[in-house]
């Protein structure tokens, strides 16, 4: 009884092997190699923290919508026919980050990393990736460095960065006649470098930064940041903060009577922001914003399909690693395998139209440019069903909504 | 000149939410002895709680005020019964590392629940608007928190000081063992007082519903302040809560208004210079048990 079950387990043994083999010559013959025969993709991102729901575990049910379609669309003649998720959480830390990203290269065999909110972890993944030779494409963390002074060739920036907020809120509300500025922005690199870039686009633009202020970071009590800012009597008064500091802003920014006062320009605004404080309180906010659910009907087909996995509307970061994570695997199609200096080949340059890219084209420098939105926070009569929160003011063609190359990056 | 004082004004109205939310952790050190560091952690419950009754059950501000404190309230007296009463006996360290890891239970249970990005909160009915005198202005809700703030506190104060309850839970603390010679059962009385200064931290997580974020959050870095201000004020004594809530409010409008970079430093500068000269604080050694 033994001998046979032992002699069915080598059957069974050597049978797989066989089918292993035969794939593996499938691939060849395709004219690449995968490697371990699976393509892994990596999502490390914030699983507990201030930007899990933004980002965190519905980034990777965005990515399965990714292999999902790929495999749909391929089948059989799929390249990857085995596609991997591994998830970490970074916890915002770049040095926890590091680590997590070194793992999942190493020991987990991911061929990319996606996602990373948090500039300074981004920043870290970068640096990895760099020294793995492996792919790297930036999602959800804002900084120019990761294009420009930190740049490589294995890394990408899929959706959006500080500059571009700043050139679409900045010289919109200039030229809308809100000239005179005040900003209030949390003390650490992420509003430092907002801050630099809005008073770059608004004197740009012809308006003048009054003054602009920093404040503690994590901070519950605005009260006399808000009377200080308001004191030179600006048109527009910005706020950098993310997440809870900015509830807290603009709930005592509304106490204290300041809208009529002052219009309200917004930083980085996730829709999530807008759910969590009420459609009331953000109303008449003006802000940009790199893809939005409800713009027109592929986006909301999109964002349906979402809704129906996770019970939540997509914010831009959900679909940008949609995106990012197809047009990864479409690149490892076309080049037969999962190496990253030929996936690298077929991704630099492309041009790219899809559900969260529009009019994209991955540039020189990995800053993927692309079509991006003026938004302004509906009124809460303006809402005809949950998370339907943002009425698109204009649409920034890819070329005006970026700065150029910068001149520190060389690849 | 006016500046100052409309910052002045505003430290004031800061000042009396914080002697509020600090009162709890004063009762609850004062009678037990118990460093409560889930403090942070039950106001926030405080706040989710109106935010979740508002959109569940259409429960309004005014209504939350008074229901929130109550639940919480049972909250606090299961967790004395379950937990805090087991440690009383040992050093306190023991007690303040449990309500730390129960603090750390409560958020991660919250933020399973609700995620991490917040509530929405109606901004509540009567309470609109800004008060006007002279060229000072100051946001409706931010007078009406001060003026509750310290009316509670003025109200516990009273019970605790002036009626025969107050001065049955002061000899169980001092003198365990001869108050329950004189015939009071004073195991009863421990129960009550730890549930009443977790009801307080829930009343002041109701009141910064309309004007904080809610969050998960939203205690773990307020409960730092309010350490400072019982700490400055004297550990366990309310008055000294009550001064350093305004102490500390003024400190941090005149930071945010002078050295914006440095508001939150110079809370804990204040707090260290007192330490170094009155270690008990500034009230510290007339009133606490």
């Amino acid at each position: 009884m033994r001998k046979k079950s032992a002699a069915v387990l080598a059957a069974a043994v050597c049978g797989s092997l066989a089918l292993a083999s035969c794939a593996g010559g499938g691939t060849n013959a395709a004219g690449g190699k995968l490697s371990n025969d699976k393509v892994v993709i990596g999502v490390l991102n914030d699983q507990s923290g201030v930007y899990k729901d933004l980002s965190g575990p519905n980034s990777a049910v965005a990515i399965q919508m990714a292999i999902d379609d790929y495999k749909a669309k391929y089948g059989t003649k799929a390249v990857a026919k085995t596609i991997e998720i591994v998830t970490a959480d970074h916890q915002n830390k770049p040095d926890i980050a590091n680590t997590k990203a070194q793992e999942m290269y190493d020991r987990q065999n991911a061929d990319i990393i996606l996602d990373v909110p948090t500039s300074s972890a981004a920043l870290a993944v970068a640096t990895v990736a760099n020294a793995k030779k492996k792919l790297f494409i930036d999602i959800t963390a804002g900084t120019t460095a990761l294009t420009g002074k930190s740049c490589n060739k294995y890394t990408y920036a899929w959706a959006y960065d500080t500059a571009m907020l700043a050139k679409g809120t900045g010289s919109a509300v200039v030229k809308n006649g809100g000239k005179s500025w005040s900003i209030v922005y949390p003390d650490y690199a992420f509003g430092q470098d907002m801050t630099k870039s809005f008073t770059a686009a608004v004197t740009g633009a012809g308006g003048t930064v009054q003054q602009s202020i920093p404040t503690p970071f994590p901070n519950d009590n605005f009260a006399t940041f808000i009377t200080k800012a308001a004191s030179t009597k600006p048109q527009v008064i910005g706020i950098m903060a993310a997440g809870g500091d900015l509830i807290n802003f603009v709930k005592q920014y509304n106490q204290a009577g300041m809208q009529t006062k002052a219009q309200l320009a917004v930083g980085l605004m996730f829709i999530t922001d807008i759910h969590s404080l009420g459609v009331d309180q953000f109303a008449g906010t003006t802000f940009t914003d790199p893809w939005y659910w409800n713009f027109d009907a592929k986006n909301k087909a999109w964002a349906d399909r979402f809704l129906a996995k996770t019970g939540t509307r997509p914010t831009f970061a959900h679909a940008a690693n949609y995106s990012a994570a197809l047009n990864y695997l479409e690149a490892v199609q076309a080049a037969g395998t999962d190496n990253a200096d030929a996936v690298r080949k077929q991704l630099d340059g492309k041009k790219i139209n899809d559900v969260f890219l529009r009019n994209g084209e991955i540039r020189s420098d990995h800053r993927v440019v692309h079509d991006v939105y003026l938004a302004q926070v509906k009124s809460k009569d303006q809402v005809t069903e949950p998370w339907d929160y943002e009425k698109i003011l204009q649409t920034i063609p890819a070329a005006d909504a970026f700065e150029p190359v910068s001149a520190a990056c060389k690849l | 000149m006016s500046p100052f004082v409309q910052y002045t004004v505003q430290g004031l109205a800061a000042g009396g939410f914080y002697a509020l939310a600090a009162l709890g952790l004063a009762v609850i050190f004062g009678v037990l002895g118990v460093v409560n560091f889930s403090h942070g952690a039950v106001y926030m419950l405080g706040a989710v709680a109106a935010a979740v009754l508002l959109d569940v059950i259409h429960v309004h501000f005014w209504v939350a005020l008074m229901v929130v404190p109550i639940l919480l309230f049972l909250f606090g007296v299961l967790m004395e019964r379950l937990f805090i009463r087991w440690l009383l006996r040992l050093d306190p360290l023991y007690n303040f590392l449990l309500t730390f890891g129960l603090s750390l239970i409560l958020v991660d249970l919250v933020k399973r629940r609700y995620g991490v990005s917040g509530l929405p909160y109606e901004r509540p009915a009567g309470l609109d608007g800004q008060l006007h005198i002279g060229d000072i202005s100051l946001p409706t809700y931010s007078v009406f928190v001060c003026l509750l703030s310290l009316l509670v506190c003025g109200l516990v104060w009273l019970l605790l000081t002036r009626t025969r309850i107050g001065m049955i839970v002061r000899a169980s603390t001092e003198d365990a063992d001869r108050t329950r010679a004189l015939g009071i059962n004073v195991g009863r009385w421990v129960t009550p007082v730890f549930g009443f200064g977790i009801a307080l931290a829930g009343l002041a997580g109701v009141m910064a519903a309309p004007f904080r974020a809610i969050t998960a959050d939203m205690g773990s870095n307020f409960v730092i302040i309010l350490f400072a201000v019982v700490v400055i004020g004297g550990l366990g004594s309310i008055l000294g809560a009550v001064v350093a809530g305004f102490l500390v409010g003024l400190v941090e409008a005149y930071g945010q208004a002078y050295a914006p970079a440095f508001a939150q430093v110079a809370i804990f500068v204040l707090m260290a210079g007192v330490v170094l000269f009155r270690p008990a604080g500034l009230f510290g050694r007339d009133e606490s048990a």
